[in-house]
């Protein structure tokens, strides 16, 4: 029996080929999404795990953090992804745990085989959680403002590019609160480590600006009501400094309020009080002519930069800070730019490294080590950093601002230079 | 075969099982496995007071953090090597052990539970306290290049892997030999009757301190272990939340059974951990399957598997 050897160029065959020909170049045309990802279809995409606050203490951040995460992958797979490929979020809940934190690291590394993870906010799941990335070899870029980074007590593996750390942030503050506010300041925090970076850094910073810290008043984290701490405030006293987070701010707020009525010293207070707060919350009332520190001005300014326009419409952020799609769901403004900024620095380091996988990894840190400037941009819509690559930390600009008719404006902007310190890490001479 | 023999076979088969899956499990579960093992000793040294003895425990977190801290802060603050530490962190469990023990069983029932509870309370202030040396909430990084055990470097996943095996191995063995011995039987006299107990003659009083100090002295064996293996002491873990967990692993595991802790943590862990990729609400999932066992094994799982097919399980 033998057999016909089929012919490679049939008629059929050639119609089928320019007809499937056509349809991919319709394709195309009418799906770029398909065709600006067709190398990343090859490749896959560039996974970045996203380690969320999503339960927990910090779960008000992590659903805000969220956003601002998705938006800014939104917008950069928009604008053609990573070196041709598609960035993909990989959400993982830590529940604001430092144990639960490692696991997720973990799980990105060994079973999502993420490129890097990224996200964390509360200092405790930054410790927890950055001994794992350095042992994993897997970058791992926090958004957590304290003072670890670049205190050197983590690893050549973590990295805090996108917000700045809160010993800058008092540091730059000091001089406003010395020659406009007072020099005689008691200061209220929490009775953990946040809150003693907080008295530590600020109490140096004031007293280099020739002021004094005349009373620090811990208050201790199970603590449900404050005014039997009021009392303690001594009467000299020009400026109350407050930084309270978790449950009980509102209460917090309220009951100095309460306490004081109009009568009070002037106060200045981190808006970590209050994000996720609305202005507009009853009891609040007392804080109008008060100051706050911002990260990034959650109210529109009239001087607001086309930047911040662009990032607060691609987050779904009204002119008050809050959803557009839900007045009362209040943004963690002052915090959050970090997720969006990052993730530019993340795909600029990435390009930069010609990063291609997991084993360019050390080139992706050594690409963002070797950043210095980061101007005011779409991507870096807080405004106009400068990163240290030897301290894994950034430096940008810090707002102060005073609470007027409810709403927050800014009353005086720091320089750059004015949150820079010396350094206490050089990062780039630890082998990876 | 002999009850003896198929306990020993048992116990023998499981660490096998365990040496065997570091071969054949992917590289996350091999890291899963290595922190359950951990924990799974943690519940062990919970489990000898609880299932075996009858006292319930609200505080064992003090334990676990005692152990934690103690080589911690001897590695970061006073740049004591691995082992020393190691020592030093077990050293304080047990002193944290015998005092507690010594003041708590002063109490029994309910009034133990809370005396407990309020001991942990304590010692998670205390941490917050002196954060200027324990830094408090945020808790401190144990630097990888410390991190040696007879020159062994056990930050990498094969090392951590067998160091937490040994660790479990040990336990687990010894824990099988107490519960079978004279002094565990007569914890579980103590467990099932008390004053019959003390009736037969035996010091009931003495014998339950060394339930607690031994209990607590595992349990902060686990924390020093813990901080050692990956890297971080933190405030946390000396929460109530920590306090809890060893009892939900204990009775999801099976209470007074020798396999009960580490089947409780594994499942546990998994049953957070797949719950978690589904929803935001995994732990709605978790307190339903939780109820669901509560209501249909009562006494966990291995508890259920002694009572239905193997008897003679330790």
């Amino acid at each position: 029996m033998t057999k016909t050897p089929k012919n490679a160029f049939t008629r059929r065959g050639l119609l089928k080929s320019i007809g499937a020909g056509a349809g991919v170049a319709a394709a195309t045309n009418f799906m770029p999404d398909v065709a600006r990802f067709a190398h990343a279809q090859s490749a896959g995409p560039i996974k970045v795990g996203f380690q969320m606050h999503a339960t927990g203490i910090g779960a008000s951040y992590g659903r805000w953090y969220d956003r601002t995460t998705q938006a800014a992958a939104k917008r950069i797979n928009d604008m053609g992804g990573i070196n041709g490929r598609e960035l993909e979020i990989v959400t993982e809940d830590d529940g604001t745990d430092p144990k639960r934190g490692a696991e997720v690291v973990e799980k990105f590394a060994t079973q999502h085989n993420c490129d890097i993870a990224f996200g964390t906010l509360f200092s405790h799941v930054v410790y927890g959680s950055a001994p794992r990335a350095g042992e994993l070899k897997i970058p791992y870029f926090v958004v957590s403002e304290g003072h670890h980074v670049a205190s050197g007590k983590l690893n050549r593996y973590t990295l805090q590019p996108g917000i700045t750390d809160v010993k800058s942030q008092v540091q730059a503050m000091a001089p406003f609160v010395s020659e406009n506010l007072g020099k005689k300041i008691t200061m209220i925090y929490p009775d953990f480590a946040f809150g003693h970076d907080h008295r530590d850094y600020f109490t140096a910073a004031i007293e280099a600006q020739g002021g004094e810290v005349v009373a620090s008043i811990p208050i201790p984290p199970t603590e449900t009501s404050f005014t039997k701490y009021f009392p303690n405030i001594p009467r000299e006293t020009e400026v109350l400094y407050h930084v309270m987070v978790g449950p009980g701010v509102l209460t917090f707020v309220k009951e100095l309020g309460e306490f004081f009525g109009d009568q009070g010293p002037q106060l200045f207070g981190f808006i970590d009080s209050l994000e996720a707060v609305s202005f507009g919350s009853p009891g609040l009332e007392f804080l109008e002519g008060s100051y706050f520190w911002e990260g990034n001005p959650r109210h529109v300014q009239a001087d607001q930069s086309e930047h911040d326009k662009m990032y607060r419409a691609a987050v779904g952020v009204n002119e008050m800070g809050a959803s557009v799609d839900d007045p009362k769901d209040v943004s963690t403004y002052a915090h959050m730019f970090g997720c969006w900024e990052t993730l530019n620095i993340v795909k600029a380091g990435m390009e930069a490294a010609g990063y291609a996988g997991p084993d360019d990894r050390a080139a992706l840190i050594e690409a963002v080590e070797a950043m210095t400037d980061m101007p005011h941009s779409d991507d870096h819509p807080q405004g106009h950093k400068v990163f240290n690559g030897k301290t894994h930390q950034t430096f940008g600009h810090q707002y102060i601002s005073k609470v007027t008719d409810g709403k927050l404006m800014v009353q005086h902007t720091t320089s750059v230079e004015d949150g820079m310190y010396e350094d206490e890490v050089d990062y780039t001479t630890m082998s990876f | 075969m002999s009850d003896t023999k198929r306990s020993h076979l048992l116990h023998l088969g499981v660490i096998a099982v365990l040496f065997a899956l570091f071969f054949v499990l992917p590289a996350y579960h091999v890291g899963n496995l290595s922190r359950i093992m951990v924990l799974a000793v943690y519940a062990m040294g919970f489990n000898l007071l609880f299932g075996y003895t009858g006292l319930l425990s609200l505080g064992h977190a003090l334990f676990f953090a005692t152990g934690m801290y103690g080589l911690g802060m001897a590695m970061n603050s006073f740049g004591i090597a691995a082992e020393p530490a190691l020592l030093i962190g077990l050293i304080c469990a047990v002193v944290m052990a015998a005092v507690v023990g010594f003041l708590a069983l002063r109490t029994s029932g309910v009034a133990f539970m809370i005396v407990t509870l309020m001991f942990a309370q304590a010692g998670y202030l205390t941490i917050l306290y002196f954060g200027a040396y324990t830094r408090g909430d945020e808790g401190f990084v144990i630097p990888q290049p410390d991190r040696m055990i007879a020159g062994i470097d056990i930050t990498g996943e094969t090392a951590r892997y067998f160091a937490a095996l040994i660790l479990f191995a040990v336990v687990f063995l010894l824990i099988a030999h107490v519960v079978r011995s004279p002094f565990g039987r007569t914890l579980v006299a103590i467990r099932e009757n008390e004053e019959r107990t003390r009736m037969l003659g035996y010091d009931t009083d003495r014998h339950k301190l060394k339930a607690v100090i031994l209990s607590g002295t595992i349990s902060g064996l686990a924390g020093a272990a813990y901080a050692l293996l990956f890297g971080y002491a933190g405030a946390t873990f000396a929460t109530v939340q920590y306090s809890i967990f060893p009892l939900l692993w204990v009775l999801l595991g099976g209470a007074g059974t020798t396999l009960g802790p580490i089947i409780g943590v594994a499942f546990m862990f998994y049953l957070i951990d797949l719950s978690s990729s589904v929803t935001q609400a995994y732990m709605l999932i978790a307190g339903v399957v939780l109820v669901l066992l509560t209501l249909f094994a009562p006494q966990g799982l291995a508890g259920e598997l002694r009572r239905r097919v193997m008897r003679w399980l330790p």
